[in-house]
């Protein structure tokens, strides 16, 4: 198994929800997707241009201050546990982890990672540049996935093209090969049934929704991950301004929504965040989308201030720590389907015991 | 709301329109505001390569000359238009000039625009050897603008009107 300990706080400082407005987003996520000249792209090329791809990139890498002391990964030579373990993590994308059954993992398939930035290569593209930030942060994740940009442009050849702009595998990314992406937390949105009118305004808008892990992933626990649709035609400023101004719009209604439920629903709300704490609390089995759902009850109440035994971090580690592989790697051991509820309501408990033992008022006499 | 153009499908997208002071407002589906030019942002973005293969049977015309184009190769990496409608991805760098006029149009669709405007690329540390931007050739433009207006696609008829109007 994989020691991840390498990595100076897992790769996971984006969960530490210290970020503006941590008690709506959970994190920030902005990527650029870049070619190598004269490379053949991901569905053309063979094992030995991948390797090569490879090589260029580390070589590339090891000069730059973003990335000069990054942990390497080759996906290729992972076991499924493993690259299950960096999917889970958001550290790799589903495609380039193969974690589906039958996946097949694509040589020459690597991850570089130091603190907040990362690359992945040989996945759709030859390299995707990407920065995670804690709570809603898209001008730092931005200056991060920049300067990388501009330092590792300066020792690669990136396919440009003098109209199209950055040239990429999909269409769908052409031009500046960004995708800046925010989870954000909306509970209040669909209690009140609004979800629906605001997600098909934001795609009139440009904007488009996704689950907790990207593009064929489902929304699970009422997050939602909001993007923008296109990539050609505006500049990175402008792509992310305009992000930006529409997530504030949405967490403006959430906050509002919110207000109003527990303005003229309070008894119900307050049943619903307790319920929730309850089973996470007590239960002694639980599926991964019940975790969720209950964990975004539980949010809920912690945004609301009414559950003051629980911190975000915490949830927000939950999150990640719920899910099979951590389960697993947890245990040192791979896990049989039937144990992993087990396991998983085992894991909560812990960490909400553990939450409410940190965060008890002192009861000695306070210091002199 | 039923389109208001051809009755049958469920409008998508609302258009006002003020004639000599009076605002009418009319309900489009997206294949009825696609014919008339409109962008709805809906289906388009949904079936890229449907879009695509549209634009490129009304560019070669019958149905033979559209397998020939199909069978065309990159020259960068061998990869031909049959290829791009199967798997939806493009080979190579080069893919983006052998195939310029369709991929042009499929980008227009998925974005609205081909003209990159964010950051610059300089170039890294090695010798690039990017082949020169293609010369337009005017009387290939006249003949694409010929088939863009035939078919009604005018907002490429006006970019390529444009084009034409730069080379003179």
């Amino acid at each position: 198994m994989i020691d991840l300990s390498l990595l100076p706080d897992g790769g996971m400082a984006w969960l530490e929800a210290s970020g503006p407005g941590s008690h709506l987003v959970v994190s920030t996520r902005v990527r650029l997707a870049r070619n190598l000249e004269p490379h053949r792209f991901a569905t053309r090329s063979d094992a030995a241009e991948r390797e090569r791809i490879l090589a260029e990139v580390q070589s590339a890498a090891a000069d730059t201050s973003g990335l000069g002391r990054a942990v390497r990964f080759r996906l290729d030579q992972l076991e499924a546990a493993d690259r299950q373990l960096l999917h889970e993590r958001h550290l790799v994308s589903r495609e380039l982890a193969a974690i589906e059954p039958g996946g097949k993992v694509r040589p020459g398939g690597g991850l570089l990672v130091q603190d907040q930035a990362s690359v992945m290569v040989n996945e759709e593209d030859h390299l995707r540049l990407q920065a995670l930030r804690s709570g809603f942060a898209l001008e730092s994740a931005w200056d991060l996935v920049a300067t990388l940009d501009s330092e590792l442009g300066q020792r690669l050849a990136f396919a440009f093209h003098p109209e199209f702009g950055y040239l990429t595998s999909c269409p769908t990314n052409v031009g500046t090969g960004l995708r800046a992406s925010v989870l954000v937390h909306l509970p209040g949105l669909v209690l009140t049934k609004e979800i629906n009118k605001i997600l098909q305004a934001l795609t009139q808008v440009g904007l488009t929704f996704r689950g907790l892990y990207g593009e064929g992933s489902e929304v699970v626990g009422n997050l939602f991950q909001l993007s923008n649709q296109t990539t050609l035609g505006k500049s990175e400023t402008e792509l992310l301004d305009h992000l930006g101004k529409l997530v504030r719009q949405v967490m403006e209604h959430e906050e509002r929504a919110r207000q109003i439920m527990l303005r003229d629903a309070t008894a119900i709300i307050e049943d619903k965040v307790w319920r929730a704490y309850g089973l996470l609390r007590y239960a002694r089995t639980l599926s991964f989308d019940e975790t969720m759902n209950l964990l975004s009850g539980v949010r809920l109440g912690v945004g609301l201030g009414l559950l003051p035994n629980v911190g975000m971090y915490a949830l927000n580690k939950l999150l990640v720590f719920s899910q099979p592989a951590h389960l697993a790697a947890a245990q040192g051991r791979a896990l049989a389907e039937d144990e992993l509820p087990i396991r998983r309501a085992a894991y909560v408990r812990q960490t909400l015991e553990e939450e409410v033992g940190r965060r008890r008022p002192s009861t000695g006499a306070p210091p002199t | 709301m039923k389109c208001s153009s051809c009755g049958e499908r469920d409008g998508v997208v609302s258009l006002t329109q003020i004639v000599e002071g009076d605002v009418r407002t009319v309900s489009l589906c997206a294949k009825c505001a696609a014919e008339k030019g409109i962008e709805t942002g809906v289906g388009v973005a949904d079936t890229p390569l449907g879009g695509f293969l549209a634009a490129l049977g009304e560019a070669a015309g019958p149905d033979q000359a559209l397998a020939a184009a199909l069978e065309i190769a990159c020259p960068g990496c061998g990869a031909t238009l049959k290829d791009f409608r199967e798997t939806g991805r493009v080979g190579c760098a080069q893919c983006y000039s052998a195939f310029d006029a369709p991929l042009r149009e499929l980008l227009r669709r998925l974005h609205g625009s081909t003209h990159h405007t964010g950051r610059k690329y300089a170039g890294g540390e090695r010798p690039r050897e990017r082949e020169a931007p293609r010369q337009d050739n005017a009387r290939e433009l006249r003949e694409q603008l010929r088939r863009a207006i035939a078919s009604e696609q005018f907002e490429l008829a006006a970019e390529l009107r444009d084009r034409l109007r730069d080379r003179e």
